[in-house]
């Protein structure tokens, strides 16, 4: 999943600046799941703004609503009215549901509530780590399940390195080694002669070297039956 | 903050249904008198208790809110006054962001026979709220000087 947390209450209000109306808009996918940007978190941030707005002397209209998945069109449409009626919106979903929110209502400043951190796992409740650096060429075949992309501090694809001391990450005692990990399960699985082969460089072009990345699928695509 | 003469503050006691009501009994059994601006929510246990609800009392007015839970160890739910605990320490973080003194909300620990100790704590609250002065969101805009 996706993973946020939410920007701290004062920048936040600084972003509304003098806006009087505002809409919270929350997302019901990842950031419900991380406790970010959900209807609970969405209607806590939309007190929290009306109260401290009223305090600070200069009362503010905060409401707010939640859709199912806020980075599709289909829908944020049915959003048109509340947000025709906000002077700004204030998104809680990830950065994409920001950004759809601003694409789809280009009129209307947009904000976001949260910062998007990664994409990750919950460890334990309450607790997110990072698994996925959305590199666009995966590499967990050969490191047994485990990718050194996001997890290991130097992205090696050769590791570990001479930090790794003791099955830990020099970069602090709560990281574990990605490579020692990978170690670990392929010698669990009998599958270490993996780590013995050599990999090459890895080609960036298909992570964020390549640019602003996209992927189309004809077969799926409906604008040619449109055009009929 | 300096309290207008005459202020009795309006506090919401969220109780568990368990130890907290119990005491609450308790202490009406015991003929214990206790501020009568201390309003009573009754809820099944403080696991339920939520950031929101807290918000809501103090947006509605509140002039302190405190949640009333099982002895730690002894919740009936077995952790749901620790999980309680937490969101209280959540909220109290809040408060501060939003302006409010976090010590307009507190969280107590009793057992049901703690009937005395229960009307301490409403005494008690009631000072601490009648020191801190009037929720300032009692009224619709604090400059409306209400």
């Amino acid at each position: 999943m996706i993973v946020a947390e939410q920007k701290p209450l004062d920048e936040i209000k600084g972003l509304l600046g003098e806006a009087q109306t505002v809409l919270v808009v929350g997302c019901g996918t990842c950031v419900t799941v991380c406790f970010a940007g959900g209807d609970k978190e969405a209607g806590i941030l939309a007190s929290s703004l009306r109260m401290a707005s009223r305090i600070d002397g200069t009362p503010k209209d905060v409401t707010h609503i939640t859709v199912q998945r806020q980075c599709e069109v289909e829908y944020i449409d049915p959003l048109a009215d509340s947000i025709r009626q906000a002077d700004v919106v204030l998104s809680i979903g990830c950065g994409i549901g920001v950004q759809a929110l601003a694409e789809r209502y280009p009129d209307k400043v947009v904000l976001p509530g949260l910062n998007t951190s990664f994409l990750g796992l919950p460890s334990e409740q309450g607790v997110w780590e990072e698994r996925c650096a959305a590199c666009g060429s995966c590499i967990l075949g050969v490191t047994g399940g485990i990718c050194p992309i996001a997890r290991c501090a130097k992205q090696l694809l050769n590791g570990p390195c001479g930090g790794s001391q003791g099955g830990v990450c020099e970069i602090g005692h709560e990281t574990p080694c990605a490579w020692q990990l990978i170690y670990d399960r392929l010698n669990a699985q009998g599958r270490l002669h993996l780590i013995e082969e050599l990999q090459p460089a890895k080609d960036w072009s298909t992570s964020r070297d390549g640019g602003p990345r996209r992927i189309t699928r004809e077969d799926l695509r409906l604008a040619a039956e449109a055009a009929e | 903050m300096n309290a207008p003469s005459g202020f009795v503050p309006e506090i919401t006691a969220l109780s568990c249904s368990y130890c907290g009501y119990m005491a609450a009994d308790t202490a009406g059994s015991l003929r214990q008198e206790y501020p009568a601006n201390v309003k009573l929510v009754r809820l099944p246990c403080t696991g339920k208790v939520d950031v929101q609800y807290v918000l809501d009392a103090f947006e509605g007015g509140a002039d302190a809110v405190y949640v009333i839970a099982c002895s730690l160890g002894n919740c009936h739910h077995v952790h749901g006054n620790e999980r309680g605990k937490a969101r209280v320490e959540r909220a109290k973080e809040i408060l501060k962001a939003i302006g409010l003194e976090p010590e307009r909300l507190e969280m107590y620990f009793l057992s049901g026979g703690m009937g005395a100790t229960f009307a301490d704590i409403a005494t008690q609250m009631t000072a601490r709220a009648a020191s801190l002065g009037p929720n300032p969101l009692k009224s619709p805009s604090p400059v409306d000087g209400g």
